[in-house]
């Protein structure tokens, strides 16, 4: 481009208009992409949701809808229990350091009563919803010194009866607890955190 | 008639823009069988949109209702079968012409200079086309489509800091919802096709502008008779017009065949799992994408912390390389720079091996957009290169077919010998980067075989 007979004057008052009308463009801008965040609507949608635990059988696993999100609840035996010592070497994250859990439950076993174990089923590498195996040994392809678990199936990652995460898999963290608290002994609500915690 | 065109010749430049792009356009003489793939991306664009038109008019881009308005499409809608299983097919061959058509620009070297800007639109097309089939893919609002679009919006959770406020304004919500069908379908239908057909307009421009390539790698502008016009150059109209229609003819045969006896081709089309309704509950025990996205699938699930170390690996191989290739201190610096900050990413732990698996498939796409200045080969055409090209080029298509085989498999399983899916995606992925990667120095080891001057027949 030829800088002869440039008028700097003019040139001048048309970069800045340019300028300003990119501002204004800008702001113009600015209500449409807003428009696509998380309506009024949808925000107000999450609502606690209460769940009766009492005819969980020990063993046995349910699954209940929380902001359309799959929430386990998972009634663990004394064996399931005892299964997450066993596995603690083989754990990214045993006690639950850089994962998503409320205060109020224990960063072991991850639960704040140890039988019932409350759990969002969504894996935290990129939110598919891993499956029971639940069972210890070599079911579906575990392997022979699996302890019981879960499994998700679109990448491979693994977790252990408390939702911790194994090493050398995709997901990162240990699957996210959500807040949830006990209205009497066989009835929790999940997304009112526990009275008295932080 | 005469009479019409001379009106409008006033008014609209007709006759030139005809001479131009079409009965004054010379075209190599020597064009082959990859040069269908160009006009039959055109004509399965057109299918698209003519069928997407028309199954816009019965569909419901609502939670509640998409999935039965798609299956009143197939059942009660007179001929919506038919019209419906040539838009499903239709995207299946879209990528199948699309990807057909950059080996034939792969293997003639279309992409070098001048010739780069027209590859670059090209996979700015190519891009364009991967979001408006992922976003189309929703709208049927099966297990599969929601879980799918599920896992890729969570990559973008991934991106450090704005990673979960970015997903949240791609869905429109916490998760994919209602929100989400809805401006898919504005996407699928308005935004994406307009982006699309402007792009193509401007590979036009740019081709027509540059002139085409050819099987020799051979620049016919060089050699003109006394008229201006190339010596090996012939009209493209009506000499390739009537190739590309016998072609297009051939095309729609195959088509057919596909949408009247496998339009499903056996889950590869139209996957089983998506004739089951959305559950927001419940991941399909087999979760794939469609087969085109399958090998970029299989690099972003390849990566695991173990595997990190062996990236670092082909990083310093790749920067050894470079090193030693300059002799410009400078140059040298930033090599060793650019290599020490990748290498200290991925061992130090600082981002988690997730957002690697979301880098590595980001780039196995953007390297694309590099191929021009990668290759440093003195010759254009496969025609004249020697056997490093050729071995890395199969490597190359053997890590493409490979890596979307076990892009369909699940990754702890074992179908091919010995090892894992996971360790063959790995080995495959480390093979596909080194194609890119490694490009610089094989194609200036490599011996060439002297270009012809004219094109040969």
């Amino acid at each position: 481009m030829s800088k002869q007979g440039v008028d700097r004057t003019r040139r001048r008052l048309l970069t800045i208009t340019t300028g300003i009308g990119a501002v204004g463009v800008g702001f113009v801008a600015a209500p449409f992409v807003i428009s696509m965040m998380p309506s009024a609507r949808a925000k107000a949608a999450g609502a606690p949701v209460e769940v009766d635990i009492s005819k969980i059988e020990p063993g046995m696993k349910i699954t209940v809808e929380w902001r359309g999100k799959p929430v386990w609840i998972l009634r663990r035996t004394k064996e399931m229990l005892a299964s997450l010592k066993k596995v603690e070497p083989e754990v990214a994250d045993p006690h639950s350091k850089k994962s998503e859990q409320p205060t109020y439950v224990d960063p072991d076993n991850r639960a704040s009563k140890p039988e019932y174990l409350v759990v969002l089923g969504v894996c935290t590498h990129l939110g598919c919803s891993p499956k029971d195996r639940l069972e210890p040994g070599n079911v579906g392809g575990m392997g022979d010194d699996w302890q019981g678990g879960f499994f998700c199936p679109c990448h491979g990652s693994k977790f252990d009866l408390a939702g911790r995460v194994f090493k050398n898999v995709p997901a990162p963290t240990n699957l996210p607890i959500p807040p949830y608290s006990y209205l009497t002994d066989s009835r929790i609500v999940i997304g009112v955190d526990q009275k008295g915690a932080a | 008639m005469q009479k019409l065109i001379n009106w409008i010749d006033e008014r609209f430049p007709l006759i030139e823009t005809f001479e131009y792009h079409m009965s004054k356009y010379y075209a190599p003489k020597n064009f082959n069988f990859w040069y269908y793939f160009g006009v039959l991306s055109i004509v399965v664009l057109v299918i698209q949109i003519i069928t997407g038109i028309f199954l816009t008019m019965h569909y419901k881009p609502d939670t509640g209702l998409a999935f039965a308005s798609v299956e009143y499409i197939m059942r009660d809608v007179e001929w919506g079968w038919l019209i419906r299983y040539m838009h499903s097919t239709g995207a299946s061959m879209f990528f199948v012409v699309v990807y057909l058509h950059m080996y034939r620009g792969v293997i003639y070297g279309s992409y070098r200079k001048p010739r780069e800007l027209l590859w670059i639109i090209g996979v700015i097309i190519f891009i364009a086309l991967m979001a408006e089939a992922f976003m189309g893919y929703l709208l049927p609002w099966g297990n599969m489509s929601y879980w799918g679009a599920q896992v890729i919006i969570s990559l973008f959770d991934a991106i450090p800091g704005v990673g979960p406020v970015l997903s949240e304004w791609i869905r429109g919500d916490f998760v994919v919802s209602d929100a989400t069908l809805n401006r898919f379908f504005a996407f699928h239908v308005i935004a994406v096709p307009l982006v699309l057909i402007v792009l193509v307009f401007l590979h036009l421009v740019a081709l027509h502008a540059v002139g085409s390539n050819n099987p020799d790698g051979v620049e016919i502008k060089k050699n003109k008779d006394e008229n201006g016009i190339p010596k090996d150059g012939i009209a493209f109209h009506p000499y390739y017009t009537v190739k590309d229609i016998v072609g297009v003819v051939v095309f729609l045969m195959l088509f057919s065949a596909v949408v009247f006896f496998a339009p499903t081709m056996g889950g590869l089309f139209l996957e089983p799992d998506n004739f089951v309704p959305a559950n927001i509950l419940q991941t399909p025990p087999h979760i794939v994408p469609l087969w085109y996205f399958t090998p970029f699938y299989s690099v972003l699930r390849a990566v695991t912390s173990d595997f990190l170390p062996y990236v670092a690996g082909l990083v310093a191989v790749v920067t050894v390389l470079a090193y030693l290739d300059t002799k410009d201190t400078i140059r040298r610096i930033i090599y060793v720079a650019v290599a020490v900050v990748l290498a200290f990413g991925l061992l130090s732990g600082l981002l988690e091996a997730k957002v690697w698996g979301v880098i590595l498939m980001g780039a196995s796409l953007v390297v694309m957009f590099f191929l021009s200045w990668l290759d440093r080969s003195p010759v254009k055409s496969i025609r004249y290169r020697g056997w490093i090209y050729k071995l890395a080029l199969a490597i190359f298509v053997l890590s493409f077919v490979v890596l979307g085989y076990l892009g369909m498999k699940s990754p702890s399983d074992i179908d091919l010998i010995l090892f894992k899916n996971v360790i063959w995606a790995q080995i495959f992925t480390l093979l596909y980067f080194a194609f890119f990667f490694l490009m610089p120095f094989y194609t200036k080891w490599d011996k060439t075989k002297p270009v012809p001057e004219r094109v040969t027949s």
